[in-house]
């Protein structure tokens, strides 16, 4: 399927904002500015990328610890993640979240869950509601490998089969569980394989090609929406940073993954890759590429600003919003 | 005696036990190469084949360590977070804490399920939880709530050495405290409080972390006067009733510190013990005041948290409501 040039850039530019929001984010950790603790993204922006770009704005999206790429990519909006970040009453949710549990229902996002594997039933849940209430409407579960050897995984997948939901699975595997590498946690070489126990399609993709990425998750949307089932989707990508922002200092210098590794997964990065690509198409221009770059430092500056002159919440708020 | 922090006295009580007894093993996601201190080093001593890295998958971990327990090992098991514990709610509630009932008393599970517990630090409501409470309502599990180095030390030793299920908080708050700890081998028996002050006017229950603040309070208003005495439980289940009971028969008045939620928690739980003793009731003066948690998760907004958490003002505006001084 060829994709038009307006796609194709627009693809570029949300891996961009999603890079450059990441590493602002993580500066403003360092300097201290946003208290809770940041898992970030960066190095595995294609997947979100070129899976949502799948979606519509009714589909669902469910997601992790690190979910800011995946909520970015469904088209939430910066500022009010920025302000989420920041704790602030103006943030997605109140100052409640934080970077962990963000969620925009009005997009479909329905919500980061920092426990691993614990977005799965729950979005199979959405999935379920969408078949009962007759919509063509699609969820994407969004999990790391670590999630794959939870046993809400094989009963989420399980349940999905056997009702023929709705559903994508994608599964970004970065190769590490926190410091735990896949090579020991996870018995197969490639997660999609697990999806052969449970009777539905797996198929394993790079997860550094935007384009493999989207081409993948479309037919894997595309089955859904159909009404033929749920699919897994494992893409191969890889974390620059630590599990969490600044983790090297809690490890004391011990590392777990080589420099070697690092720097050969950086080589291929998603975003050059693309880049050169569309630039060999004539698609992306060196002025192009920096009138996006400076496109988004300004989205970015915005919502800091956004985010830095939000009220806090007042301390009673923090009893608010428990029962309906 | 040595100062250690409170994650060095865990290292080394694991150290010690895993030395004497063959049997000891210590499992959990990345205790190989550990974030925080607790297991630092441990997989350098011991090896990977005592030290073993788990996949994410809790219950079935917790569930291998039940097993492990039930065929003559002493495994402890770490959950990493103890909000990560309710993935292994099955095993832990239905398994580890009912088999040895359930078989008519034909098997032991000899088993430590620690993990980091209490408020993190702008981290939410996943990560931020404090379930010591919940568990006191599940038969067939101890429960062990330390506040200090020593009493870390020597209750993980007194636990490993138990033959039940044993659950194993580790207050991340209290990660750093330093303490005194002697040089020779020890325990801190379950089921045996500790009087942290002694006072005359008040009787301060403090759990884990709101120990050192229930100190601060005593300190502060033993220059008006008030003499609080505060009492560490240090274990929940067996909890010492004779000596929660025997220090508000002293000082009249009792209030009680818990960082947990207030519904059906451990405050709640002593307040009952110390109003059901008869012997006990009719000396109370004034209302038991219970100082927990506000009754909602942890909002990760440090403005939010602060008001939810308990801190040294709520328990001294808690002494003064006894005093009727408030």
């Amino acid at each position: 399927m060829a994709i038009d040039k307006d796609k194709l850039l627009e693809l570029y530019t949300k891996m961009l904002l999603i890079r450059r929001f990441e590493e602002r984010s993580a500066d403003l950790l360092m300097a201290g500015e946003i208290p809770s603790g940041i898992h970030s993204s960066i190095g595995q922006e294609a997947v979100a990328v070129g899976v949502c770009a799948n979606l519509r704005t009714d589909d669902c999206v469910s997601s992790t610890h690190r979910a800011h790429g995946h909520l970015i990519a469904k088209g939430g909006d910066i500022k009010l993640m920025m302000a989420e970040l920041y704790c602030k009453r103006t943030g997605y949710c109140k100052g409640k979240g934080g970077s962990m549990h963000m969620a925009d229902y009005s997009i479909g996002f329905i919500g980061a869950c920092a426990l691993v594997g614990g977005g799965l039933p729950v979005a199979t849940g959405v999935a379920l509601a969408a078949k009962l209430q007759g919509k063509d409407q699609v969820t994407v579960a969004f999990f790391g490998d670590g999630a794959t050897n939870e046993g809400t995984f094989h009963e989420s997948i399980n349940l999905a089969s056997i009702w023929n939901l709705p559903i994508v699975y994608v599964c970004e595997n970065n190769m590490y569980a926190v410091t735990t590498p896949t090579s020991y946690s996870i018995p197969v070489k490639d997660v999609a394989t697990r999806a052969v126990a449970y009777g539905i399609p797996g198929e394993t993709v790079d997860g550094q090609d935007v384009l493999a990425v989207s081409a993948a998750a479309g037919t894997a949307v595309e089955r859904a929406r159909q009404g033929a089932g749920p699919s897994l989707l494992e893409c191969k990508t890889y974390r620059y940073l630590g599990h969490f922002v600044s983790e090297e200092f809690l490890l004391g210098g011990k590392n777990y993954r080589t420099d070697d590794e690092i720097n050969s997964w950086k080589a291929r990065d998603a975003i050059a890759l693309f880049g050169t690509k569309l630039m060999e198409n004539g698609v992306l221009t060196k002025d192009k590429v920096a009138s996006i770059e400076a496109d988004i430092k300004a989205k970015v500056e915005d919502a800091v600003t956004f985010a830095r002159q939000g009220p806090q919440p007042a301390p009673e708020e923090a009893l608010e919003d428990l029962f309906v | 005696m040595r100062e250690v922090n409170f994650m060095q006295a865990f290292n080394e009580g694991m150290r010690e036990e895993m030395h004497r007894d063959k049997t000891v093993f210590f499992m959990g996601e990345d205790v190989q190469l550990p974030v925080f201190g607790f297991a630092l080093g441990l997989v350098d001593e011991f090896g990977p084949e005592r030290i073993i890295n788990t996949p994410l998958s809790e219950a079935g971990f917790v569930g291998a360590g039940v097993g492990a327990a039930a065929a003559g090992m002493r495994p402890v098991v770490d959950l990493s977070v103890f909000g990560f514990a309710y993935l292994a709610m099955d095993q832990i509630a239905s398994e580890a804490a009912k088999m040895r009932y359930m078989f008519g008393g034909q098997v032991k599970i000899p088993l430590v399920i620690c993990g980091i517990a209490g408020i993190m630090g702008s981290s939410a409501a996943h990560h931020s939880e404090s379930p010591h409470g919940m568990f006191m309502n599940v038969p067939g599990l101890k429960i062990v709530a330390p506040s200090t180095p020593y009493d870390c030390k020597g209750l993980l030793k007194a636990a490993i050495r138990d033959d039940n299920p044993v659950l194993f908080f580790q207050f991340i708050q209290l990660g750093l405290l330093t303490g005194a700890i002697p040089d020779e081998d020890y325990i801190v028996p379950l089921g045996v409080a500790d009087l942290k002050r002694e006072g005359t006017d008040v009787t301060v229950v403090a759990i884990g972390p709101m120990v050192p603040k229930a100190l601060t309070v005593a300190e502060n208003l033993a220059k008006e006067g008030i003499s609080l005495e505060v009492v560490d439980p240090r274990t929940l289940v067996p909890l010492d009733k004779p000596a929660i009971c025997a220090s508000v028969k002293k000082t009249g008045r009792l209030v009680i510190a818990d960082e947990a939620p207030r519904t059906c928690g451990a405050a709640a739980e002593i307040a009952a013990v110390v109003v059901e003793d008869e012997d006990t009731f009719g000396y109370l003066d004034a209302p038991i005041q219970r100082v927990t948690r506000h009754h909602v998760p942890m909002p990760c907004s440090p403005v939010l948290e602060r008001f939810v958490v308990p801190d040294e003002g709520r328990i001294e505006a808690a002494v003064r409501k006894v005093m009727g001084k408030s």
